[in-house]
């Protein structure tokens, strides 16, 4: 370091151990090239309006958050139950190879890097170096946990049969908490899938092609789940040939029935999911009334149509009976009419023939005479007309004189010119 | 996380690279090129892309396109067709540029198409490489490309269904990848970015200043490029060929296409060794050719067009106005960077303090075809993660303009590495707000002082008189010739800065003798520079202050 400060010359004062003595040359206006991590920082304060320091101190935090994050996720201890810790090393196949590690939380989530750090954690921790007077089992199962899970065929075979990481379908559960409780056990049967990353099942707005795009993955999923881990141990000895070969199909065929086993299970699983899903039945239910919308919709013209026929035919029916009715009226009315000219008729009559016998025929009391003036007065009516008839009754009707009586018989039957034998 | 790529676009080829964890990838493409040929032929009803294209130039030369970028957003009235004499033409399409290809049917082919199916075609390689479907681009263009020509650009490439998250200048690209993988990124320099490609050259002046980069000025040749060392090549073998057969070359179309393949082959090797032969079956009147050339005798051959790169560089540097000390860098950039005898005519002509930056002067350069495609992936990866809005918002002149320095601040020294009084701490050229510190010694005696001055250069010539030369022997014609410049004295160019106008001044008492102290320059937003000083590991506080 050679650059050095002069000395400060004697005498030297200033306010504050600070003087001013002019501003910089002013500055001139360019453009800065939009490019590097600098001009994105730039950009930031810019944007932002933070000065220099105000900026740093943002990011520092940012980036103190993001440490913390760090530090927070190597920090889920997990203390080793008594039964992991007695469990012998030789029984490895039932063991819980990520328990041993401390990975009961992550599982098959845990990455390479992770298992690495915990088997790290674990040995620094277990190694029967510390534990002087201990049996080392359970040092020897972190060592064959990781030794199994840092190999990704063994791992992948381990992770197959790890029933402590399945999540077992909820027995128990209605419309409101079905992707609560759903959710996780397609998280842990999408694990086997070999296309990653796997569909989620969702939420309840889900549109309808999403939960069938789900569905039908899982249907189809390709799994690379594998039973081998269950495999009977295959002797190792050479002497017996023929019994290695036999527990060798044994194990082939046992893996077979496993996967078909497997395969129906899922099926099954889903079958279940679909059966109960909200969701489903709400678009069936959304289907069925935009269907029936549909064709509501689509016979409208049709409907249309009917109701005017049927409004037309009402209308003509309605116009025909008022037709009848008024015929019915009009004919009903004639015959009363008729009717009372009738009745009216025969009341003349009844006074024409009455008004004879009522001045006592005229004083004549022989049958011949009586029959005579009988006869006349028939003729006489047979002749009228109903004008006449009237008329005539009208001009009888309360007469008791009986020359009157005669005079208009005798008057009719001159106009009529019948040949009466009484009034002549 | 997104898939992110940088392409760089070029007349004559293109490139595309990917950053992964930190480092940068160039994609090779299908046929295992890296310097994808900018180049797309129509053969019966196949299409060819690239090397493969390139190589129908020799049969199918008028269904064979070349060179369009240039073409981007131009009326046909405004474009140079010269590039596209060997290969096929650009029309007049109602006033855009278009070409006529008659491969199997008639079609006619817009720019924006062809364009198109180029950056098709690339997006297919790098999604090739990568195993996943592109989701964005980072494209770079020259510095005098428009803002129109930049958004006919963008709105190609979004039919061909990409989408550019930012046009970035070339020179700025490159000086990116060239200052990341060096890891002097923060360091304030001042770089010429010389960009020899194949059919022109583009030169900037960029100012590096934390990392900021600021483009001073700009220079472009739109007929120098590495076409012309061709030209070079093929009129000697021509005459060559001429020579021995009796036969021109040059007349037949289809013997020159061949020639001129070969001739950029030849170049190409010569940039590596020191001879090259040439092979070229039944060449022109059935007559097979074959030749070689050493470096030697191409580089007397193309001694103007090597003249022209120099002089090209020099102009440039004119135009800023600064002196060749001044500058601390020249990055070449382009295929035609490869050729040595560029980069050494620039050793020579600048001073030693320059480093020139090319395959031949520095073996651990990045090669010169990849700088501007791997700055692209650079610039993408560094805003894969910010929406387009923001993008968008910030590349706003808003935000790019800034102010400038104009003069560079420092502090008084007294016995600094060089003669200067002065030790800069913001270099002149700095975009304003900023603030930067610098650990200067205390004296061994007595209290400090802390004077902050404007800085103006100077440059202090220093003649060191040659050694004398035996005068006694005579000088014959040849010898003086040389003599005449060695006799001249030496001279020393040194760039120094002297205190210019004082802007303030800290008194720091009571510190240890040769303590560190920490001087922050630090100017506002609202343009007031504050100074403050502290001891380093001392007990005494900081003293600070504002320049009224």
């Amino acid at each position: 370091m050679s650059d050095t400060l002069p000395q400060l010359p004697s005498g030297w004062t200033a306010p504050e151990a600070f003087a001013s003595f002019g501003s910089f040359t002013a500055p001139n206006k360019r453009a800065v090239e939009p490019v590097g991590p600098a001009f994105l920082a730039h950009a930031r304060r810019t944007l932002h309006g933070r000065t220099w320091s105000e900026d740093e101190k943002i990011q520092a935090q940012e980036n103190v958050i993001v440490a913390d994050v760090v530090e927070e996720e190597s920090e889920d201890e997990e203390g080793e139950s008594e039964e992991l810790l007695n469990h012998s090393a030789r029984d490895w196949k039932t063991l819980d190879l990520y328990g041993a590690l401390g990975l009961k939380r992550h599982r098959w989530r845990a990455d390479e890097d992770k298992i690495r750090k915990a088997h790290r954690k674990s040995v620094l921790k277990h190694h029967p170096d510390k534990k002087a007077g201990q049996q080392d089992g359970f040092f020897k199962c972190i060592q064959k946990a990781f030794e199994i899970l840092m190999d990704p065929t063994k791992r992948k075979q381990f992770d197959s049969v790890d029933s402590r990481a399945d999540v077992l379908p909820p027995t128990k559960f209605n419309a409101d908490n079905f992707i609560e409780l759903w959710g996780p056990v397609f998280e842990a049967e999408g694990r086997f899938s070999r296309v990653q990353p796997v569909p989620k099942i969702g939420t309840m707005e889900s549109p309808k092609e999403e939960v069938n795009k789900f569905y039908s993955f899982f249907y189809a999923l390709d799994s690379w789940r594998t039973f081998e881990f269950l495999d009977e141990d295959v002797p190792d000895d050479t002497s017996n040939r023929d019994n290695k070969r036999y527990i060798e199909k044994k194990n082939f065929a046992a893996r077979k029935k496993r996967k078909t086993e497997e395969l129906a299970r899922l099926r099954k699983l889903i079958d279940t999911a679909i059966a109960s899903d909200p969701r489903i039945k709400l678009f069936k239910e959304n289907e069925k009334a935009a269907k029936e919308k549909a064709k509501w919709d689509r016979e409208a013209d049709t409907r249309k149509a009917a109701e005017d026929a049927k409004k037309a035919a009402e209308e003509a029916a309605a116009a025909k009976e008022a037709e009848e009715k008024a015929a019915k009226e009009a004919k009903e009315g004639a015959k009363k009419n008729k009717e009372a000219a009738k009745n009216a008729k025969k009341k003349n009559k009844r006074t024409i023939r009455g008004s004879v016998k009522d001045v006592g025929y005229f004083g004549e009391s022989s049958a011949a005479q009586i029959d005579a003036i009988l006869s006349d007065v028939d003729a006489l009516i047979e002749k009228f007309d109903d004008l006449e008839l009237s008329e005539v009754a009208g001009k009888l009707a309360g007469v008791t004189d009986a020359s009157t009586v005669k005079s208009v018989f005798t008057e009719s039957a001159t106009k009529h010119a019948i040949p009466a034998k009484f009034f002549a | 996380m997104s898939t992110v790529i940088g392409i760089a676009f070029g007349n004559t080829t293109s490139s595309i690279a990917v950053e992964k964890d930190g480092k940068v990838e160039v994609i090779a493409n299908q046929d295992g090129d890296r310097a994808i040929p900018s180049t797309l032929s129509y053969v019966n009803t196949d299409e060819y892309h690239g090397a493969q294209a390139k190589a129908q130039l020799v049969r199918h030369a008028n269904n064979t396109i070349t060179n369009f970028r240039d073409f981007i957003g131009k009326p046909f009235e405004n474009i140079d067709v010269s590039n596209c004499h060997a290969s096929a033409h650009p029309f007049n399409n109602d006033g855009e540029v278009a070409f006529k290809i008659t491969a199997n049917s008639e079609e006619i082919l817009s720019v924006e198409e062809v364009v198109k199916r180029h950056l098709i075609k690339l997006i297919d390689s790098a999604s090739d490489y990568i195993g996943k479907p592109i989701d964005g681009a980072v494209i770079a263009v020259p510095t005098d490309f428009t803002e129109a020509e930049r958004k006919a650009l963008v709105s190609i490439a979004e039919k061909a269904n990409l989408k550019v998250l930012q046009v970035i200048n070339e020179p700025t690209a490159a000086l990116l990848a060239h200052a990341s993988a060096g890891n002097h990124l923060p360091q304030d320099k001042i770089t010429v970015v010389a960009d020899f490609g194949g059919s022109r050259s583009d030169g900037a002046v960029i100012a590096s200043r934390g990392g900021m980069f600021t483009v001073l000025a700009t220079s472009h040749d739109y007929t120098l490029g590495g076409s012309n060392l061709d030209e070079v090549l093929i009129d000697f073998f021509a005459k060559e060929f001429q020579k021995k057969f009796n036969t021109d070359a040059k007349s037949e179309p289809r013997s020159l296409a061949k020639l001129r393949a070969e001739c950029e082959q030849t170049k190409k090797t010569l940039s590596n060794s020191t001879s090259s032969t040439i092979a070229i079956e039944s060449m022109a009147g059935g007559y097979d050719f074959h030749s070689t050339i050493n470096r030697l005798r191409f580089e007397v051959a193309s001694r103007s067009v090597f003249e022209k790169f120099t002089s090209f560089v020099e102009a440039l540097v004119k135009k800023t106005g600064f002196d060749f000390l001044d500058i601390d860098e020249i990055l070449l950039v382009g295929g035609t960077s490869q050729t040595p005898k560029i980069a050494n005519a620039l050793v020579n002509l600048f001073p030693e303090s320059t480093k020139v930056v090319a395959p031949v002067t520095d073996t651990k350069a990045i090669n010169p075809n990849e700088l501007i495609a791997r700055g692209c992936a650079l610039q993408a990866s560094l805003i894969s993660s910010f929406e387009q809005e923001q993008i968008d918002e910030s590349i706003e002149p808003v935000v790019t303009v800034a102010p400038h320095l104009t003069k560079s601040i420092g502090v008084q020294i007294t016995n600094g590495t060089d003669k200067s009084d002065i030790l800069t701490i913001l270099e002149h050229d700095t975009a304003l707000p900023i603030r930067k510190s610098k650990i200067v010694v205390a004296p061994q005696a007595g209290d400090a002082l802390v004077a902050i001055f404007e800085g103006e250069p100077e440059i202090v010539v220093t003649r060191i008189e040659a050694p004398k030369k035996d005068e006694s022997a005579p000088a014959d014609d040849e010898e003086s010739d040389w003599s005449e410049e060695e006799e001249d004295d030496e001279e020393i160019r040194e760039k120094i800065v002297k205190a210019g106008k004082k802007l303030a001044e800290i008194g720091l008492e009571g510190v240890a003798p040769g303590a560190k102290i920490e001087v922050i320059l630090n100017i506002t937003k609202d343009l007031k520079l504050q100074v403050s000083a502290r001891e380093i590991g001392g007990n005494g506080v900081a003293v600070r202050g504002v320049v009224a």
